[in-house]
């Protein structure tokens, strides 16, 4: 379960966060939706620790993230994050650009890692990719890497940040399908999309993000259709 | 007013001991090439550091490299050093002075090729549970020395064309050394030197059109 106490975060003079509270529960999928520079994807990087927080608390099955004692190397093994750049490897194959982190990190011998990088790899739909070299793919191959990169640590959690962002429209549905097939798989999962259908869709709770305040959350039925905060309404009217 | 007579068959008579003098000119700039990455590799985490003792460190030993003469590097590395009391042999203190020497360029080309990975490299890296030192060697070294390739073969070419200075400290097994040596005892001047010259050139030649093949070969991705 992830746990988010009233968290605050700031760059600088900007605060992005302010005073954010959500639970996260196993299984559970919750898509955050929201203009730019709501926080959103902020939020993220606080969860896995890429970034310090001012205030409050984030706790990942009980261990809160930011604490000094907190060993973030093991924490992060079990929440994997997918970012809009897909940050391929360019220098490895798509195979070990997936058996990399399970090898020096989990300390998997070779035919093992590879064995789950291909499963892996295959589960995504780039089995017959193993020996390529990332520049060789289009961006939703490159991305439907990254997830299998991701999943090949076996996370708890998995973290999307606007994964569908970068990509040319054409490639959207390919990593949205994935992501749609985690889902029911039972993976818990915190997504940041533009993607309002697919948010419909796949997400247990929506949560609407506005000038770092989480503005409403509810089930996407509620909140894409009867919308109480007036800046969800202005929102989900400038998308449609 | 041109007296000179050519008598290459006396200078090419001492052809094979000349290449014995490539071979450690060859030995002399290939230890200080990996001697020289591995502490421009040293130098550029230095750099990257948080701590200052650190980076001054570097920033130093890059300036000095940079902007002196390789000859005071070399020079300082045998008598500069020998006024402390401690005495090199000519062999060691050329490879010191053109390690120094690499090191500094190198770290510098290292500097340039980690500007052209973006951080999100090491990000991705960090994300999955590598320590920043794990994300470093397996995620941006190998694409730093890949971008930095090219400039690691101007380096040795350097560092082969370096080993000459090493008659001024005393060298005399490398090519250099053994042609003045040679020069010394027949006086065929021009033809023992054009020789050098000539073998100079086909080394520095075959380490490029290598470099090249390997170039290939790296850069498949």
């Amino acid at each position: 379960m992830i746990e988010i106490q009233n968290v605050r975060k700031s760059f600088g003079d900007l605060e992005v966060l302010k005073g954010i509270d959500l639970n996260v529960n196993k299984g559970e999928v919750v898509t955050v939706i929201g203009g730019s520079g709501s926080g959103k994807s902020t939020l993220l990087t606080c969860i896995n620790g890429l970034e310090p927080i001012n205030a409050g608390k984030i706790l990942v099955d009980g261990t809160e993230v930011h604490a000094k004692s907190t060993d973030l190397n093991k924490l992060r093994q079990k929440i994997g994050i997918v970012f809009q750049q897909w940050n391929a490897f360019p220098h490895l194959t798509v195979l070990e650009n997936v058996t990399l982190a399970p090898r020096k990190v989990l300390g998997m011998d070779k035919a093992k890692a590879e064995a789950i990088a291909e499963k892996q790899l295959k589960h995504v739909g780039l089995g017959d990719k193993l020996k390529t070299y990332p520049t060789r793919l289009s961006g939703g191959q490159q991305q439907r890497m990254a997830i299998a990169r991701a999943l090949a640590m076996s996370p708890d959690y998995m973290l999307f940040d606007e994964v569908t962002s970068a990509l040319d429209p054409q490639l959207v549905g390919e990593v949205l399908e994935t992501l749609q097939m985690l889902a029911e798989e039972g993976m818990t999962m915190i997504l940041v999309t533009h993607e309002m259908s697919f948010a419909r869709d796949v997400s247990d709770r929506v949560a609407f993000f506005h000038q770092g305040v989480m503005a409403e959350i509810g089930v996407p039925e509620q909140l894409f259709g009867d919308p109480q905060h007036v800046e969800t309404q202005k929102f989900l009217a400038s998308v449609r | 007013m041109f007296d000179y007579t050519f008598q290459w068959k006396q200078a090419l008579a001492r052809l094979p001991k000349m290449l014995d003098g490539a071979v450690v000119t060859m030995e002399v700039a290939v230890l200080s090439m990996l001697l020289g990455i591995a502490l421009a590799i040293l130098l550029t985490l230095f750099r990257q550091s948080g701590s200052r003792p650190l980076k001054a460190i570097a920033t130093t030993w890059v300036e000095i490299a940079r902007n002196t003469p390789a000859l005071f590097q070399i020079y300082m590395a045998h008598f500069g050093i020998a006024s402390f009391g401690i005495h090199f042999s000519p062999f060691t203190s050329l490879l010191i002075g053109i390690t120094f020497n690499n090191a500094g360029y190198l770290a510098e080309n290292f500097r340039g090729a980690l500007k052209a990975i973006p951080d999100t490299q090491t990000r991705a890296g960090r994300s999955l549970g590598m320590t920043p030192v794990q994300s470093f060697r397996y995620i941006v070294m190998p694409q730093m020395l890949r971008i930095s390739f090219l400039p690691m073969t101007n380096q040795m070419v350097w560092a082969i064309l370096m080993t000459s200075l090493g008659v001024t400290v005393g060298m005399n097994m490398d090519l250099y050394g053994v042609t003045q040596d040679l020069n010394a005892l027949t006086f065929r001047t021009f033809e023992l030197f054009a020789i050098a010259g000539v073998i100079f050139y086909v080394i520095t030649k075959i380490i490029t059109l290598g470099a090249r093949l390997i170039a290939m070969r790296l850069f498949r991705y």
